[in-house]
């Protein structure tokens, strides 16, 4: 974890807002569709024309089950708040939301390196429409009237807020992939934050190592990537030490990340903070999931990505945060590398191969039993690490099914038997006097014309790494001058 | 709480608003004294819960009927005057 | 008993179903009583005449084809200007919906009409239902038919005008806190509230949300039912009414109350003007004659009613009323921003009563006041809930004046809101219990203006109380 600046600590909580994947909005019909036409998707409820009531969706109620669920939460009685506030995208002035009885709370979620993080609450509530700015350079200062599309209002989002246990950018931004893994492992939301799918606000503070008390947090918005949330966490981070060291305080606000900067900037200052007169919902019952709906969602939930990675870990002999594990997870691959160890792969090599050669669209398809032999030929010595590449390729390419033996006879790999290999290495040291010298001299670096020429003598047959082995052995045989 | 309430009020207005608002709110006294901290507020006069409805789609209303309505409309859209500062 | 009059709803439906008279010609003698006097009365907002008359013609056509329209075959229904009506203007009598026109109808509306009903126009109240005589209407007040120089009620003033003068046998009126019966009372009809819940909400502009109630006004009780079973029953549209299919409650209405226990309310005889509790007197000795056990009971939370309506009301209001901002539709005022907007829309467009109420919501909900007032009314209304329930372990059905007075002059209460709040002192607790309750006409106070009583009833106890309603009506 990197240290922020010396003596300090930065204390990240994130909220994030995620569309949930139903068919239609929350209260109403409409469909949760992106990119249609404007307000093509709008009906009296959503509208919140006069005399328009709300009917919530059950499907909403069982996704926001199944990711409590998920974040280890519990699924409590819940009920409805109106959230009082005046903008142009709020249909009715008002958001329908939950307040201080949301429908699942008080969980966590473990991060791949094993820290765990407090999910405070994990609530519903609609989404506004959506504005743009005319004139100006489309943003809000300087435009000169703004043009309101009531598409998105209504589509029923979850806010999931953590509990400000994140001590890093990088582990903000594990958090948010592991988040979104989740909300993709279980189907509730495509999550995706460069289409607006998933909306992440970081409350970020700093205080002195050691302290007990919490500094003085500001809320950070606009971050449209988990690239942004990290610099934009530094920057911040960076920005309030800055004040502190020089004797000034925080000013608990909203700032705005600009990603063209680098900076944050305060909004406009508002005179008073917004009074939202939160109360109960009248145009709502509560909502109460008995104990058969929930227990349902619980079995029939797919195993998430914090026990694929142990899983893989397990069955591989590796730790779950492994770069490679977390990648094989990340990818959906991690099935694949079971299977292909169960089937006598090699796990090592196994999880190579996932981690660096199967990026490629259709590995998903990829037989793990080719996999698994495919592993056994390099470690038996009939395929060099980039033979075998090539032999995957070629089976991916070829829709994943096939014999690794077959295609590496078709590409005339052959491994290099010893005394092969060592004629090549000799002759190539024989033919390059002078880089052989200066190897032999210390200068490491010479010794790649000498491999070059051994794989360009043996047409790639020969594997790399034998050959700096054998040159290595033969410099320790050959005598120096002035040794 | 005019501005809360977006109402642009005059300041007579504004006087007389608060003038008749202390009127009414002295008349809430009597409840004032009542202690009530074991009753639980009824925010339904009718015990329901779990009302839920399928996700199915239903039809949208047409486009050309909702913004006729609509005090400003531009490409599909309704217009509004510039908006200075951000949602909360 | 011979027939029902024949100016009767029943009798008009009964008739055009039978091919014996034509939806066409009821519609033009209303038509033609409208035009005499709605000059002077100012019932309606809107007349819609050329859409009554489609709907006549598509009626008489129905019967001429053998299929039978329904139970409101034919009937002339006027509605309460704040009930959507698509492509007709909605106006809630406010300046900031002035010329609206919905892209959708009312729940109740369709069933009206799906029953065979003719709408005959939208008719004013007090602006978006704030009020007691439609002297807030921003289109100018209605006038009582027994005495035009006096208030006929409100807020459904426009509605209870319509029938007392014999423009439409039935209308639909919305009830907050009173809005159906107290008008009834003062126009001498019979005005319903059912239980919260029983009819669908769904296209009714929101005053109070967890108060609201749509409700039939009609000249007899059998009429008011009649109207009551075409629009009680479940909506999928409107997650507060109640799932449960109502039985119908017009053919239960002859059994009489013969055994039945009445408790009159001691506390509502409170500030009631001497003639008004004459009636009232009068009204439990006809009870009495018939078979009912009368006695007197004790609800002291009812005198709490007031002050946790004027709460809990203007708060849902103040949030139900935020829409109006002049960006999607009504009344807008420019301005160089939205905000600036905003203001300027609602300051041109709402009328000082619903400012005042507004202001006074925002106030009971704000931060650091919410628990002193809006939470604090929220529990004195389950006070006032628990009251009732104990009351009716001992009686069937509660009785107590509708309006403490018969129809004021115009101009009597409005320098004083508070005053004008009074007037709906007996008919407030029951919408925050969510109870139904009636007002039925009951002779006349001593200035000759029609006096109503008003019968209380459990959660969809509608039948009970009905019958008791018939009772009286039977006796006056």
């Amino acid at each position: 974890m990197t240290a922020v600046a010396e003596g300090w600590e930065v204390v990240v909580g994130l909220e994030v807002h995620a569309e949930l994947a139903t068919e239609t909005k929350i209260f109403c019909g409409c469909p949760n569709r992106f990119g249609d036409e404007p307000n093509t998707n709008i009906c009296p409820v959503c509208l919140g024309l006069p005399g328009s009531l709300p009917v919530l969706n059950r499907q909403v109620v069982e996704h926001a089950i199944r990711l409590g669920t998920a974040l280890h939460c519990e699924i409590r009685p819940s009920i409805f708040h109106r959230k009082n506030y005046f903008y142009p995208d709020m249909p009715k002035d008002y958001q329908i939301s939950q307040y201080d009885q949301p429908i699942t709370a008080d969980g966590w979620l473990e991060l791949p390196d094993g820290h765990r993080v407090g999910i405070v609450r994990a609530h519903l509530e609609e989404d506004t429409g959506k504005s743009t700015h005319v004139g100006g350079d489309g943003r809000i200062h300087g435009s000169s009237g703004s043009l309101v599309d009531y598409n998105r209002a209504g589509v029923p989002l979850a806010e999931i807020v953590s509990a400000p246990d994140l001590r890093s950018a990088e582990q903000a931004r594990a958090y948010v992939n592991e988040l979104r893994a989740i909300l993709m492992a279980t189907g509730v939301s495509d999550a995706k934050m460069e289409e607006g799918s998933m909306r992440v606000d970081a409350n970020v503070s700093v205080r002195r190592v050691g302290s007990p008390e919490y500094g003085t947090r500001c809320e950070i918005k606009n971050l449209n990537s988990v690239r942004s949330l990290g610099r934009a966490i530094e920057y911040e981070a960076r920005r309030q030490i800055d004040l502190l060291e020089a004797g000034e305080r925080v000013r608990q606000e909203t700032r705005h990340w600009d990603e063209g900067d680098g900076r944050t900037h305060t909004l406009r200052s508002k005179e008073e903070a917004d009074d939202y007169r939160y109360f109960p919902e009248p145009d709502l019952v509560p909502v109460a999931p008995d104990d058969a709906w929930v227990e349902k969602v619980r079995v029939s939930l797919p195993p998430l990505p914090a026990a694929r990675r142990a899983g893989l870990a397990e069955a591989t002999g590796r730790e779950p945060v492994d770069a490679a594990v977390v990648v094989a997870v990340e990818r959906d691959l991690d099935r694949l590398a079971l299977a292909a160890v169960e089937a006598g792969g090699d796990p090592a090599r196994v999880l190579v191969h996932v981690e660096h050669n199967l990026a490629v669209e259709g590995s998903e398809r990829l037989d793990p039993v080719a996999l698994a032999e495919l592993t056994r030929m390099e470690t038996a010595g009939e395929l060099t690490a980039t033979q075998a590449k090539a032999v995957l390729a070629d089976l991916v390419a070829a829709g994943g099914q096939g014999d690794p033996r077959t295609v590496a006879k078709e590409k005339g790999f052959e491994a290099m038997s010893g005394d092969a290999l060592a004629a090549a290495v000799d002759e190539a040291i024989a033919a390059n006097e002078g880089a052989w010298q200066k190897y032999v001299n210390g200068e490491a670096k010479a010794a790649g014309a000498i491999v070059g020429a051994v794989m360009k003598a043996t047409r790639g047959k020969a594997d790399g790494k034998a050959v700096t082995a054998l040159l290595e052995q033969r410099r320790e045989l050959t005598p120096r001058p002035g040794a | 709480m005019a501005r809360l309430a977006r109402l642009d009020l005059t300041p007579e207005e504004l006087e007389r608003a608060a003038e008749q608002l202390g009127d009414v709110l002295d008349h809430f006294a009597d409840i004032e004294a009542l202690d009530l901290a074991d009753v639980e507020p009824m925010t339904h006069p009718y015990p329901l819960a779990n009302v839920l409805r399928d996700d199915a789609v239903r039809p949208s209303l047409p486009r050309d009927e909702v913004l006729a309505a609509a005090p400003a409309a531009e490409d599909g859209r309704f217009k509004v005057p510039p908006i200075l500062g951000e949602a909360p | 008993m011979t027939g029902p009059d024949p100016a009767t709803a029943l009798a008009i439906a009964a008739d055009v179903r039978s091919g014996t008279r034509k939806a066409v010609d009821v519609l033009e003698e209303h038509l033609a009583a409208v035009a005499a006097r709605e000059p002077e009365l100012h019932a309606f907002n809107l007349v819609t005449a050329d859409e009554a008359r489609a709907a006549a013609e598509a009626v008489d056509a129905a019967v001429a084809a053998g299929r039978d329209p329904g139970p409101l075959a034919g009937v002339p229904v006027a509605l309460k200007d704040n009930l959507c009506t698509r492509g007709i203007p909605t106006t809630c009598s406010s300046r900031i919906l002035e010329g609206w026109r919905p892209p959708y109808t009312a729940t109740v509306v369709e069933r009206v009409v799906a029953a065979g009903g003719v709408c005959i126009g939208k008719t004013n109240l007090d602006e978006f239902a704030m009020g007691s005589s439609t002297e807030n209407s921003a289109f100018g007040p209605s006038r009582n038919p027994h005495d035009p120089g006096r208030v006929p009620g409100g807020s459904s003033g426009g509605s209870a005008v319509a029938v007392a003068a014999g423009f439409a046998p039935l209308a639909l009126g919305s009830d907050t806190g009173g809005s159906i019966r107290q008008p009834a009372a003062l126009c001498g009809i019979v005005g319903v509230k059912p239980t919260y819940g029983l009819v669908s909400r769904y296209g009714l502009v929101a005053f109070a949300s967890s108060l609201d109630q749509i409700g039939p006004m009609a000249t007899t009780v059998d009429d008011a039912a009649l109207l009551l079973d075409v629009i009680a029953g479940p909506d999928p549209m409107d997650s507060t009414s109640i799932p449960d299919r109502p039985r119908p409650v017009l053919d239960q209405l002859d059994r009489g109350v013969d055994g039945l226990r009445v408790g009159v309310i001691e506390e509502m005889r409170d500030g009631c003007a001497p003639d008004v509790l004459a009636r009232l007197d009068a009204a439990a000795a006809a009870l009495e004659a018939a078979g009912a056990k009368v006695q007197t009971v004790s609800i002291p939370a009812v005198r709490f009613g007031l002050t946790a309506y004027y709460l809990i009301a203007p708060a849902e209001a103040s949030s139900n009323l935020a829409r109006y901002d002049g960006v999607r539709y009504g009344l807008r005022v420019d301005a160089p921003d939205t905000a600036a907007m905003n203001a300027a829309t609602r300051a041109a467009g709402f009328g000082a009563e619903v400012k005042r109420r507004i202001m006074l919501g925002t106030y009971a909900l704000s931060a650091g006041y919410y628990d002193a007032y809006y939470g604090k009314a929220q529990r004195v209304r389950a006070l006032i809930a628990k009251g009732f329930e104990e009351a009716y372990r001992d009686v069937d059905l509660l009785l107590s004046p509708t309006s403490p007075t018969t129809a004021f002059a115009f101009g009597a209460k409005t320098t004083d809101p508070y005053a004008m709040y009074l007037s709906d002192v007996c008919t407030i607790p029951t919408n925050l219990a969510g109870h139904p309750a009636v007002s039925v006409p009951f002779g006349s106070g001593d200035d000759g203006m029609p006096v109503g009583v008003q019968l209380l009833a459990p959660a969809l106890e509608e039948a009970t109380m009905l019958r008791a309603a018939r009772v009286l009506e039977a006796a006056r």
